[in-house]
C-alpha cells in the first residue's frame, strides 16, 4: 500500500498534483508535504488530480480541507478532479462537493482556475 | 441500541483480529474486513463502505491511543449483517473520552462517515477499559 505523488505545473499556470493510490492514515503526510510544499512556494491554485486514487479516508479529506484552507487565505483555490464512484461518494456524504471544485478532467479543472 | 439477532438466522462465525495501534497496520484491517465480508452477499460498493467504515474506526483509535497500544477488532458474522466491534485502550475520563469520537483533527469527518455508511452505530466508553465501537452492515437483497 503507498501513495505516488507527481507535480507539474508552469509559472503562472495552476499547479497540478497528481495522486496515485491510497490516501488514508499512513500515507496522507506524504501528501500533506506535497501540497504544503507548493503552498510555501507561493502556489495558490491549485489541481489536485485523484482520477487515479482508489481509496481516501477522512484523514486524506482532512489533508484536502487544510490545502483548501491555506490557499484561500491567499485569494486562492483548490479544484479536485475525480472520476471514481466510490471516491465521489465519500465526497458527496461528507457533503465537501460543496466547497470544492470537482472535475471530470483535469484540463477542465485547471480551466476553471484561470 | 443495536438489535440482537433476527429469530432463523444462521450464526456464520467470529473472526478475531488484533493489530498495533499504528497507521501502517490500518490496511490490514481493511484487507481482513473485506475477506470476512466477502462471505455474505454483500455488492462490491458495499464491500469498499466496510473497508472505510473500519479504518475509520482504526483511525480513531491510534490517533488517540498510545503507539504501543493495540487495537481489537472483532468481526461477528451472520447470514443477513455483519457486526463489527472495534476496542481500544484510550485512557482519560469517560466524557474526554467520548468527545474523542469526534476527533477535531479531522473535522469530525470520521464518526460521520461511518455513520453515513453503516446500518447502525454504537459507542460505549470506559475511563479504564477505553473505547467500544460497534457498526453493523445488514444484507439487503
Amino acid at each position: 500500500m503507498d501513495i505516488k505523488v507527481h507535480v507539474h505545473g508552469e509559472n503562472g499556470r495552476p499547479h497540478v498534483v497528481e495522486l496515485s493510490g491510497e490516501i488514508d492514515v499512513y500515507t496522507s503526510p506524504k501528501v500533506k508535504d506535497a501540497i504544503t510544499e507548493l503552498i510555501d512556494k507561493g502556489h495558490y491554485n491549485l489541481v489536485i488530480n485523484l482520477e487515479k486514487v482508489r481509496y481516501i479516508d477522512s484523514t486524506g479529506l482532512g489533508v484536502l480541507i487544510g490545502g483548501l484552507k491555506r490557499v484561500r487565505e491567499h485569494g486562492g483555490s483548490v479544484n479536485l478532479v475525480c472520476t471514481n464512484p466510490q471516491i465521489k461518494k465519500i465526497f458527496d456524504i461528507t457533503g465537501l462537493v460543496k466547497i470544492f471544485g470537482i472535475f471530470e478532467d483535469e484540463a477542465a479543472a485547471t480551466k476553471a482556475l484561470a | 441500541m443495536i438489535d440482537p439477532l433476527t429469530p432463523g438466522v444462521e450464526h456464520l462465525g467470529i473472526v478475531e483480529l488484533r493489530i498495533p495501534a499504528k497507521a501502517e497496520w490500518v490496511a490490514v484491517a481493511r484487507l481482513a474486513v473485506s475477506a470476512v465480508a466477502n462471505r455474505l452477499p454483500f455488492t462490491l460498493e458495499e464491500l469498499e463502505d466496510l473497508k472505510l467504515a473500519l479504518a475509520e474506526a482504526c483511525t480513531n483509535c491510534i490517533v488517540h491511543t498510545e503507539e504501543d497500544d493495540a487495537i481489537d477488532i472483532t468481526f461477528d458474522a451472520s447470514t443477513d449483517e455483519i457486526r463489527i466491534t472495534v476496542r481500544d485502550h484510550r485512557r482519560g475520563k469517560p466524557e474526554s473520552i467520548a468527545a474523542s469520537l469526534h476527533d477535531e483533527r479531522t473535522e469530525g469527518l470520521g464518526i460521520y462517515i461511518i455513520q453515513s455508511l453503516m446500518d447502525a452505530v454504537e459507542y460505549r466508553v470506559d475511563a479504564r477499559s477505553g473505547a467500544e465501537l460497534v457498526m453493523v452492515k445488514r444484507v439487503l437483497s
